[in-house]
């Protein structure tokens, strides 16, 4: 049978049809469609497949290993710089190994269409030294979810796959089987103690399996080679293949790599084949710096540390024909009327409130800074409002709004959504508490995680109880409602919080606009099927 | 036979459940399809754009190569021509007529309506109009959906038809016929 599916889709279908026990992630542009997936599908949920989401990825990634301890087959999603917040676990569970087959997405953002930088977690899956798979259409991500687990389980290592935007969020048809049953392995009978005498020994049995997935790799499916005319070898890897395929068609050497570690003999083979090898990879040059290293400088490898294709940004068929040197198609130029039409936050949001206050109320201070966080109300950098002064990773405003209060720069104000301090501003919000740092925390809550699409919030209902069990004094954890007629209120509360010689923790409350519109929809139309 | 179409608008006008008819009707044809999207956060109001590209041969890229789409779909004259570069030398554009002003700086009137009959070949109509004529204020989609099928060729009016009854059905039969209403009207047959 088959079904016109997202990459995401693809993945989160696949999984299921492996006989997955559960998914665990936080929501990151553009991985949340896998997650999203599997709490709808009729399979998962007849199997109770845990699909619930996580306050962050570490505690997503360490749960899905503590779920593949008990025997299950697991999968860790998120955004790739995800992998950084669960890096911790996510690297010391190659030095554990796995039981139950255990699978980490990461979905990787050339271009930044949705993040603050172009990490490419191919350089993660090295750095662990565990495998990596890398679909390079949507069928593949489907066949692959399989493949992956039963890798994970026959290594006994965490296997990574690795996506970018245009296959996360590009649609095909997928050919797809019917699911297998459930996995279910039983309780791990090994003790994952990593003590340093006892990591020593899984480090050494670790770095003892690089043969085995080299091995692997070589024989992988995925990797393949294909023979056609000229001197130039091209290394195309994921995504980068279709845009080699769309300019050459069938009749170039092509060594297409969807599995890693890098599958050496293939590579130099097609070495002593052809006088030259571009490499055309999608992110970062990880491929390119090993073939190098591998062939030597006397040989000439091309890509993206060359200039022959972009250093920066995601590929595209135009750039990749460039580098193939193939003829340009007549085209017209971008016409000069056009304006940039960036996002903002949606008329009637209550973050917009919020920042109306915050300005109205700081700019009778001769000097003063906001220092944001990543969400929707990021936006809030751009104009009318112009009013962050940083946006740098998950929960870093309370943290930065506390170190320039450290550093006696006042008012210092910190502006944070309610997933995301759950996510990671908790810790932050302690670290000022036992300071006693001068510093004012906007808590936005709009009830969700807003801008993925409006997906759980960990934290709902229970902000004013984190805050005071963190140490806030009571009276200074403040409840408005972000409206226009409570302006008055909002800005007095907040000159109040900003002038009290401490932390503060304000917490501006009212749903999102998009997720009351949709749970109104969703209400009527239970009602006319009632 | 390849038809490679840029669809675009503003977020939040529908432009994805043009792609998702889009979608289903080749899906049902047999037709090859290879449809990217945009998610996340330029849903927010920003320009967003789809590229969708149907085929009967094998697809590889999922984005369209400049100079060689067949078809730019717009609900707003503006986005109509920001993908320009992407449009081939004998490509059409397929627009609404109704700018959709968010920003401070949307172009003048005249200089945008000066561009606009610059293109080789355009067809332009007010959308919203014409679906709140036809009964279905928010089918505007549909509307421009209409007006693209006389370009699409790969396929025909009825397949489209049958896609926007198959995508509609769990709305219910009004919205089903709402919908084929604002693409008839669209189509102008």
């Amino acid at each position: 049978m088959k079904k016109l599916l997202l990459g995401d889709e693809a993945i989160a279908l696949g999984a299921i049809h492996a006989g997955l026990g559960g998914v665990y992630a936080y929501p990151g542009t553009p991985s949340t469609e896998i997650t999203e997936f599997i709490q709808a599908d009729a399979v998962a949920q007849e199997r109770g497949v845990h699909s619930r989401w996580c306050t962050n990825e570490k505690t997503a990634m360490e749960a899905a290993l503590g779920m593949s301890y008990a025997g299950r087959r697991a999968l860790v999603c998120m955004k790739h710089v995800g992998m950084n917040v669960a890096a911790d676990a996510f690297v010391n569970s190659a030095i554990t190994g796995v039981h139950g087959g255990l699978v980490v997405v990461a979905a990787d953002d050339p271009s930044m269409h949705s993040s603050q930088n172009e990490q490419d977690s191919r350089f993660y899956a090295g750095f662990a030294m565990v495998p990596a798979m890398e679909p390079s259409n949507q069928q593949e991500a489907y066949d692959m979810m399989q493949s992956a687990f039963e890798l994970s389980e026959s290594l006994h290592e965490p296997v990574v796959l690795r996506i970018v935007t245009r296959l996360a969020h590009s649609r095909a048809a997928v050919e797809v089987h019917e699911p297998v049953e459930m996995k279910d392995l039983g309780i791990c009978q090994e003790r994952w103690v990593l003590l340093p005498g006892i990591a020593r020994t899984r480090y050494a049995a670790l770095i003892e399996k690089q043969a085995e997935m080299l091995s692997a790799s070589e024989a992988s499916i995925y990797n393949k080679v294909e023979k056609g005319q000229g001197t130039l070898g091209i290394i195309a890897c994921g995504i980068g293949y279709n845009y080699v395929k769309e300019t050459l068609g069938d009749n170039a050497n092509v060594l297409k790599v969807s599995q890693y570690p890098l599958p050496e003999n293939a590579i130099r083979q097609m070495a002593e084949e052809c006088s030259s090898i571009l490499v055309v990879e999608d992110g970062q040059p990880v491929v390119e710096q090993q073939v190098k290293a591998m062939l030597g400088a006397s040989y000439a490898v091309k890509g993206r540390l060359t200039g022959d294709l972009p250093r920066t940004g995601e590929l595209t068929p135009d750039n990749v024909a460039l580098a193939l040197g193939a003829e340009q198609k007549e085209r017209m130029a971008a016409s000069a009327v056009v304006a940039p039409r960036p996002p903002q936050l949606c008329q009637g949001c209550g973050h917009r409130d919020v920042y109306t206050a915050l300005n109205q109320v700081l700019a009778t201070y001769p000097d003063y800074r906001v220092f944001g966080d990543i969400g929707c109300y990021t936006l809030g950098a751009l104009p009318p409002f112009k009013a962050l002064a940083s946006c740098v990773d998950m929960g870093a405003s309370i943290t930065m709004a506390k170190g320039a209060a450290d550093a006696g720069f006042h008012p210092s104000v910190a502006i944070i959504g309610d997933s995301t301090f759950t996510h990671s501003g908790m810790t932050g919000l302690l670290d000022a508490v036992n300071d006693k740092s001068n510093i004012t925390v906007v808590i936005s809550d709009n009830l969700t995680t807003g801008m993925t699409g409006g997906q759980d919030s960990a934290g709902t209902s229970k902000y004013e109880a984190i805050c005071v069990a963190l140490g806030v004094e009571p009276e200074h954890v403040r409840v408005v409602v972000p409206l226009p007629k409570n302006m008055e209120e909002i800005t007095r509360i907040l000159k109040e919080e900003i002038d009290y010689q401490g932390v503060s923790v304000i917490i501006p409350r009212r749903e999102c606009i998009q997720t009351a519109a949709r749970k109104a929809r969703e209400a009527r139309k239970a009602k006319e099927n009632a | 036979m390849k038809k490679d179409i840029i669809l675009c608008g503003v977020g939040g006008q529908g432009i994805l459940s043009i792609a998702t008819v889009i979608g289903e009707a080749a899906t049902k044809a047999g037709l090859n399809l290879k449809q990217a999207e945009v998610h996340g956060m330029s849903q927010r109001g920003g320009d967003v754009q789809s590229h969708l590209r149907l085929s009967t041969q094998p697809i590889y890229s999922d984005l369209i190569a400049q100079g060689s789409a067949d078809l730019i779909i717009s609900m707003e004259p503006m986005e109509s021509l920001r993908y320009l570069p992407y449009l081939a030398k004998d490509g059409k554009v397929v627009t609404g007529s109704k700018p959709f002003v968010n920003i401070p700086n949307y172009p003048e009137e005249e200089a945008l309506q000066n561009a606009l009959k610059q293109l080789p070949s355009l067809s332009m109509m007010d959308i919203d109009a014409v679906a709140k004529d036809a009964g279905n204020a928010r089918g505007a989609n549909m509307v421009l959906l209409g007006m693209a099928a006389r370009h699409l060729q790969i396929l025909n009016a009825d397949e489209l038809r049958d896609a926007i009854r198959t995508i509609f059905a769990r709305k219910g039969d009004a919205v089903v016929e709402a919908n084929l209403k604002a693409f008839q009207a669209g189509l102008g047959e």
